[in-house]
């Protein structure tokens, strides 16, 4: 009984860590001469209010979810995988460009090949840290951010020449984006809104990354590695193996979150010369999604939607009552800081219990036995 | 064309504004030398830039105090850092993780602040060159060395700084006794927490300089996200100048003097796509990464909180 309450309350610290954020943000809300109550209700409204501004969260949600899956793959493994947003990039630019090219084949099989394309551009965008961490013990979060500076000049380069639309060619805007993918090559949609097939395949992709990390050799060896890497290393795993492995699958969730904003949300790859021009800053979000899931694939699915929420509501604030939606970026940082701060919390409960569990087990020596110890004595 | 990058105005164009563009990197991988000699990595440095740029900018903006914003950005930065120290000191928060959310906060409070305060883009009248009388007159060099703003003479001055504090004096000592060895040094009887405050608030105060030399002395403007990664760059190149300040001083030339050599390819007119050409310094950055991580090796309490064992 006792235990299950303090598994409720471990689980309970992300949401209080987000309510001590909102807190702040309703100060910050006071100082800019905004009530905080219409404006978090503006929030709550454009996120969850109606139907389609469900399904717009839904819509939001399904990169940060897909992204955040790599997460919990990568961090459980201990490799710190920041490279999110150029991993969704170069995803997007090699599905985009099967979309663009292979124009004869039935849909289906199409978008099947355009997916398994983002996968493969997102795992060697991050497969590349991977082996560079594993075999030249370069510091993964610095090779990963590099690797996004890269991928953002390579998309301007690509979207601003080789792959530009023929339209945009013509006219002197030149707005970095490709060609329109024809309609049968779209991921079909859901409902009648915008919520597209790749929400349902983030969801069922949850359920096989929690079945990956938890009843797998492989999974288990990830998270091994993770853990303990000296001791991995001594019961034989190959432990730069499963590094590059952690790293290529973290890479190639994100690379599928691109694809499907390609082909469920934008139906071209269009930016404005930087990441989040493409992205929606969806790299970094699902890093925050994943996190506040406590880096389990089952739990990213609700954090995702709240964070999607806050993304879809933070527009409809913007608009009702004027405040920036900057702010939720900087609220979305506090819940960061908020939810990695409260793990000491969960971390000395956890120690206590298991110091409780050991006196259950071994009941107190008395007090005469205990100036003694026969194993230091050598007795 | 390809000829006009070797003439003599040109190489004095790249390396000048090489300099120049070294100085936000030297701020900030300066300070985050400091922490991460001491255990601590701080990865929200770009978001403590940016709010140290937009600061030290709407101050000067408002006050036409240029070293009003610059002391506001200071102090800026130093709270940052506190809230950073406790976090990480106190809390035992992962660091890399914890600074990704700073990183956060910052990017989205000077943009918000930016939007809500200034609005539109604006100008100040940033810190003036400085001709240093005499020098500054000598062909070429005078161009290069002694023709530059106040900000980037005191950040080429920190790295001599640096250097002596790290290595001479006792507070050195103590910085890198905490970074190697933190149970030793806390036996010695050292306050691991008080040493590691100091770097990490030193850090946030660098950094918040860094985004001021930005913002009212480079670029004289300030725009959301205007550092667009430098931060993280700042960071790397801690790591690519094996925890020196003199390595640190080359790799913050190298990585902006090849920013400076895209831009005056740009400029040129030289056909090479200015993406690809933008692309130089980051796969630089990596393939020094390579070759240098395996020679050196990084302080060993590098991201372990501290705890003593009772």
């Amino acid at each position: 009984m006792k235990s299950r309450l303090n598994s409720l309350i471990d689980a309970l610290l992300p949401v209080l860590a987000t309510l001590a954020a909102l807190l702040v943000g309703a100060v910050m809300l006071i100082l800019l001469k905004v009530n905080p109550i219409i404006a978090y209700k503006a929030l709550w409204d454009g996120a969850f209010g109606s139907s389609n501004a469900v399904a717009e969260t839904l819509v939001k949600a399904t990169p940060l979810l897909l992204v955040g899956l790599g997460i919990c793959i990568s961090f459980r493994g201990n490799v710190i995988n920041i490279g999110g947003e150029g991993q969704m990039i170069i995803g997007a630019i090699l599905a985009t460009w099967v979309g663009l090219n292979f124009t004869d084949l039935p849909g289906w099989l199409m978008i099947t090949l355009a997916m398994l394309a983002g996968i493969l551009g997102g795992g060697i965008w991050g497969g590349i840290p991977g082996m560079l961490k594993a075999y030249f013990n370069v510091n993964e979060i610095l090779s990963t951010v590099m690797m996004n500076a890269i991928a953002v000049q390579l998309m301007n380069f690509l979207l601003r020449g080789p792959m530009i639309d023929p339209a945009q060619a013509q006219v002197a805007s030149q707005i970095p984006q490709t060609a329109r993918l024809e309609e049968i090559f779209r991921l079909p949609r859901l409902i009648p809104t915008r919520l597209h097939l790749g929400a349902l395949i983030a969801v069922i992709l949850a359920i096989l990354v929690y079945i990956l990390l938890w009843r797998t050799t492989l999974g288990y060896r990830i998270r091994a590695v993770g853990e303990n890497l000296s001791a991995s290393k001594y019961a034989g795993i190959k432990v730069q193996r499963y590094m590059v492995l952690a790293m290529l699958l973290s890479g190639a969730f994100s690379g599928l979150a691109g694809a499907t904003q390609v082909f469920g949300v934008n139906y071209r790859m269009i930016t404005d010369g930087s990441a989040t021009g493409f992205t929606g800053s969806a790299g970094f979000n699902g890093i925050v999604a994943a996190l506040f899931g406590q880096l389990h694939p089952i739990l990213t699915i609700p954090a995702s939607i709240l964070f999607g929420g806050l993304l879809v509501g933070a527009n409809t604030m913007q608009r009702l009552v004027q405040v920036p939606s900057a702010l939720i970026t900087a609220l979305n940082g506090l819940v960061v800081v908020f939810v990695v701060s409260s793990e000491i919390w969960r971390k000395r409960r956890q120690r206590k219990r298991q110091m409780v569990a050991q006196q259950k087990d071994n009941p107190p020596l008395r007090p005469e036995d205990k100036q003694v110890n026969p194993m230091e004595t050598g007795a | 064309m390809i000829s006009d990058l070797f003439s003599i105005t040109v190489v004095i164009g790249i390396i000048s504004s090489g300099i120049r563009l070294a100085t936000p990197y030297l701020y900030a991988s300066i300070g985050e030398t400091f922490g991460q000699r001491s255990g601590v990595l701080n990865l929200g440095v770009e978001g403590q830039m940016l709010l140290g740029a937009f600061t030290a900018f709407y101050i000067t903006l408002k006050t036409g105090s240029l070293w009003g914003g610059v002391l506001m950005a200071m102090i800026v930065g130093a709270l940052m850092g506190l809230a950073m120290a406790y976090v990480t000191v106190n809390l035992h928060a992962v660091q890399g993780i914890s600074g990704i959310g700073f990183y956060l906060f910052g990017l989205g409070m000077s943009n918000l602040l930016f939007q809500k305060l200034v609005g539109t883009v604006e100008t100040v009248q940033g810190f003036p060159k400085i001709y240093i009388p005499g020098l500054s007159n000598i062909s070429g060099i005078g161009d290069i060395f002694f023709s530059q703003n106040i900000l980037v003479y005191i950040a080429f001055l920190l790295v001599p700084l640096a250097w002596f504090v790290l290595n001479k004096t006792n507070l050195g000592l103590m910085i890198r006794a905490v970074g190697e060895n933190p149970d030793a040094a806390d036996s010695l009887g050292v306050s691991v927490t008080r040493v590691r405050y100091f770097t990490i608030i030193l850090g946030g105060i660098l950094s918040a300089l860094g985004g001021a030399s930005l913002s009212i002395g480079l670029l004289n403007v300030f725009q959301q996200n205007m550092t667009s990664g430098l931060g993280f760059i700042a960071v790397a190149l801690v790591y690519f100048g094996g925890w020196r300040p003199w390595g640190v001083l080359g790799g913050a030339l190298l990585f902006s003097m090849v920013n400076s050599l895209q831009l005056w390819i740009q400029v040129l007119g030289i056909p090479i796509p200015s993406e690809i050409a933008l692309m130089m310094p980051y796969v630089l950055t990596i393939l020094v990464l390579v070759a240098s991580v395996s020679r050196v090796r990084s302080p060993s309490a590098l991201t372990k909180p501290f705890e003593r064992e009772d």
